[in-house]
């Protein structure tokens, strides 16, 4: 059992670097990135390769997030040229970096012990076996300390430039003129993304990556407006997904990296639909409720128009309603039913609708704007 | 010549060429739309969410044949893009973070739903390299027929609603106050969009597929501002994008055909991207530099003119006083050649130079 539980530990260390990046990625509108940069640090990985020849330098690492950087670089390039939108840029960048990258592999598979399965899938059933040791005494799977490490950096990071990374994601335009220098944050920051990048796709492929780095930070988005709660949010539903996917896994004997992307997937798709504020069900329930409390105002408003004059024993009748604001029988009962219980009106023994001091009141306030 | 003997005569390479070939066209024509839409992407998330579909086709009917993968594809795709549509519509969430969660998440599932078939017998065909990268090299006739028959299908469609593509794709307003049902006409065009990938997705793989669809656009717009041209220069660098890769990883070992098609769409797009008239890098700089010496003469040209002014009748002045009076920042001379090409200066003397009654003219009129 001890394997199961270094697994969780890896997924859930893995899942929440992932999210405390992406939660800016999904607020700069640029969750794409984790795409293209996932995609091309392959390339980063071959070319280094070839250089050093040997799979566990860690230049690989150095060299792959130098190549996430460059992505980011070429995309910018490109879109400035004006000739090319920025969605067209970044599709046309990493599957041509990414071909690369496939073709020399392939070409040179003889020589390359990569392999592009392992690299876009990744597997994290398997970081166990690949262990850390310092002096010959065993500190458990190496996975955990990459990943450990990269999260420190991420947490670090994010403290350290709060303010700068802020304020640089919702007004780049005051950002400049305060000299906080945007550019150079920016990729900085990509910097730190194409390292996370990296680090997670030796253990949940590069594919998945992007569903750590942007499903649980597009949860939180929906859960909360205040920045500090959306990172704690996404670090949070980031544990969980990786738990909820180690186990589901586990149960039906499948991808491990796959079900947490899934995980990921069905707790936005809880947020997205059940949300207490945003989610799909709360806001159609507002809007129902906002449709009957409108109508009810309405009444008021029809009753305070007549009232008192003469043909007020005619108008203010629920039978006249239909006329009058085309509404259908059932709904001017169920109305009137409401502003009844509501008590803003009195059905007069003859029939007639007649307005309580309250129903006056709401109406003229409506009324007066 | 001998690889226009093969594309004839060799079997493989003239199905791979062919079906490549058929790939870009119909790719490049629907891309056009995503890409002026501002939707490249889509693609990306439309090939990723179709691997669910590819083993649950497979799971549930057991058959491996190639219309009944690309239907599961497309049935994924297809839901994949109203995830999208529905979360952008529905949510404050913004259009790249929603493709991002349906190409990732259904990629996932389809991972969890893959290592679950990989443990049934007889399974391992439906393997996910060929997904991933594609494998064009296996190829057969029957595959073409499935990809030309979707493709004309898809390419007829661009036919029939012109029309309403056009608008949806360059004023949707407007084509809702006509009354057009516009969400209907997205939907449809989206459709036709992920028959477009799903088709290529076993020939050059789900990575490379996206690419596919943009590059050959992006490519074609550099040439054109008129749709109709656009569409057709996009389905024909698709086509020659196709047909080049096949025959470059034919003609050399271990090169895989998808991510060849690829570097040679991306090639295209950057010869059109520097190349192209009005809108090329190259283009574009030898405008800057004609502007920059219209400039510089121009200013030369009002110094002649305001010493022409100093003095009685036609007086020729040095060129040294014109470049002192440009505080030697401007090629003088070369100023002065340009405005004796269009007539406004002449040499009169020699070392010295006289503005032209045209010359007069001219600055009097841009003085105004």
């Amino acid at each position: 059992m001890i394997i199961a539980l270094e697994i969780q530990l890896v997924a859930i260390v893995v899942s929440m670097a992932c999210a405390l990046a992406g939660v800016f990625l999904v607020l700069r509108r640029m969750a794409l990135m984790s795409d293209a940069i996932s995609h091309t640090v392959l390339l980063g990985i071959v070319l280094v390769f070839f250089i050093t020849r040997d799979i566990a330098s860690p230049l690989l690492v150095a060299g792959a997030a130098a190549m996430g950087v460059a992505t980011v670089g070429l995309v910018e390039l490109l879109r400035r040229t004006h000739l090319v939108r920025e969605d067209a840029s970044i599709g046309l960048v990493f599957p041509a970096l990414f071909s690369i990258a496939v073709i020399l592999i392939t070409r040179y598979a003889g020589s390359v012990h990569l392999d592009t399965d392992a690299v876009l899938l990744g597997e994290i059933a398997f970081a166990p076996f690949r262990r850390f040791e310092a002096g010959g005494v065993d500190l458990g799977p190496r996975a955990l300390w990459i990943m450990g490490g990269i999260l420190l950096l991420n947490v670090a990071f994010i403290a350290a430039l709060y303010k700068e990374l802020k304020l640089s994601t919702f007004d780049p335009g005051l950002a400049a003129a305060l000299g906080f220098a945007p550019g150079v944050l920016h990729y900085a920051f990509m910097t730190l993304v194409s390292i996370t990048a990296v680090g997670a796709f030796d253990t949940v492929g590069s594919i998945l990556v992007v569903a750590l780095m942007i499903a649980p930070p597009a949860t939180a988005y929906l859960l909360s407006d205040s920045l500090p709660r959306v990172l704690l949010l996404s670090a949070l539903i980031a544990a969980i997904a990786a738990l909820a996917g180690f186990w589901t896994a586990w149960l039906i004997d499948a991808s491990i990296a796959g079900c947490m992307a899934a995980s990921a997937g069905a707790l936005f798709l809880l947020a997205f639909l059940l949300g207490p504020e945003r989610g799909v069900i709360a806001v159609a329930r507002r809007r129902e409720r906002q449709r009957w409390e409108f109508a009810r105002l309405m009444l008021a408003i029809h009753l305070l128009h007549h009232e008192g004059t003469a043909e007020s024993t005619n108008e203010n009748r629920e039978s006249h309603l239909g006329e009058h604001l085309r509404w259908k029988p059932a709904f001017a009962r169920r109305v009137v039913r409401e502003a009844e219980d509501a008590e803003l009106l009195l059905r007069l023994p003859d029939g007639r609708l007649s307005l309580t001091a309250t129903g006056r009141d709401a109406a003229q306030r409506a009324m007066a704007g | 010549m001998d690889i226009l003997r093969d594309l004839l005569f060799d079997y493989t390479l003239r199905t791979v060429a062919l079906g490549a070939a058929t790939l870009g066209v119909v790719a490049g024509a629907l891309g056009t739309f995503a890409v002026l839409r501002r939707q490249s992407l889509l693609g990306d998330a439309i090939s990723h969410a179709a691997l669910p579909g590819i083993v649950l086709a497979f799971i549930l009917t057991g058959a491996k044949s190639t219309f009944v993968l690309v239907l599961g594809a497309a049935i994924a795709g297809w839901l994949g893009t109203l995830v999208v549509m529905t979360v952008v519509r529905h949510s404050r969430l913004p259009e790249d973070s929603a493709l991002g969660i349906v190409l990732s998440v259904f990629f996932g599932a389809g991972l969890v739903l893959l290592t679950y078939v990989q443990k049934l017998p007889d399974a391992s065909q439906a393997g996910l390299d060929r997904f991933l990268f594609g494998q064009a090299a296996t190829m057969l006739e029957r595959d073409i027929g499935v990809i030309a028959g979707l493709g004309a299908i898809a390419l007829l469609a661009v036919v029939v609603f012109w029309k309403e593509f056009k608008l949806l794709s360059f004023d949707p307003e407007f084509g809702a106050s006509l009354g057009l049902p516009m969400r209907t006409i997205d939907i449809l065009l989206t459709t036709f969009l992920v028959i477009a990938i799903v088709i290529g997705l076993q020939t050059v793989g789900v990575v490379l597929m996206s690419a596919l669809v943009i590059a050959p656009a992006a490519a074609a717009r550099q040439w054109t501002n008129s749709l109709a041209v656009m569409v057709l220069l996009s389905a024909l660098f698709g086509a020659v994008a196709g047909v080049t890769g096949a025959v470059i990883s034919s003609s050399a070992q271990h090169v895989p055909t998808g991510p060849t098609i690829v570097l040679a769409a991306t090639t295209l797009v950057l010869v059109s991207l520097a190349l192209a008239p009005e809108r090329g890098l190259l283009w574009a700089a030898v405008q800057r530099r004609r502007q920059r010496q219209q400039i510089r003469a121009d200013a030369v040209l009002a110094d002649l003119y305001a010493l022409a002014e100093h003095h009685e009748g036609e007086h020729a002045h040095e060129v040294s006083v014109l470049e002192a009076m440009r505080a030697g920042r401007t090629d003088v001379r070369r100023a002065l050649g340009v405005l004796e090409e269009r007539g406004l200066a002449r040499r009169s003397g020699a070392d010295a130079w006289t503005i032209t009654g045209t010359g007069r003219d001219e600055v009097e009129r841009g003085g105004e």
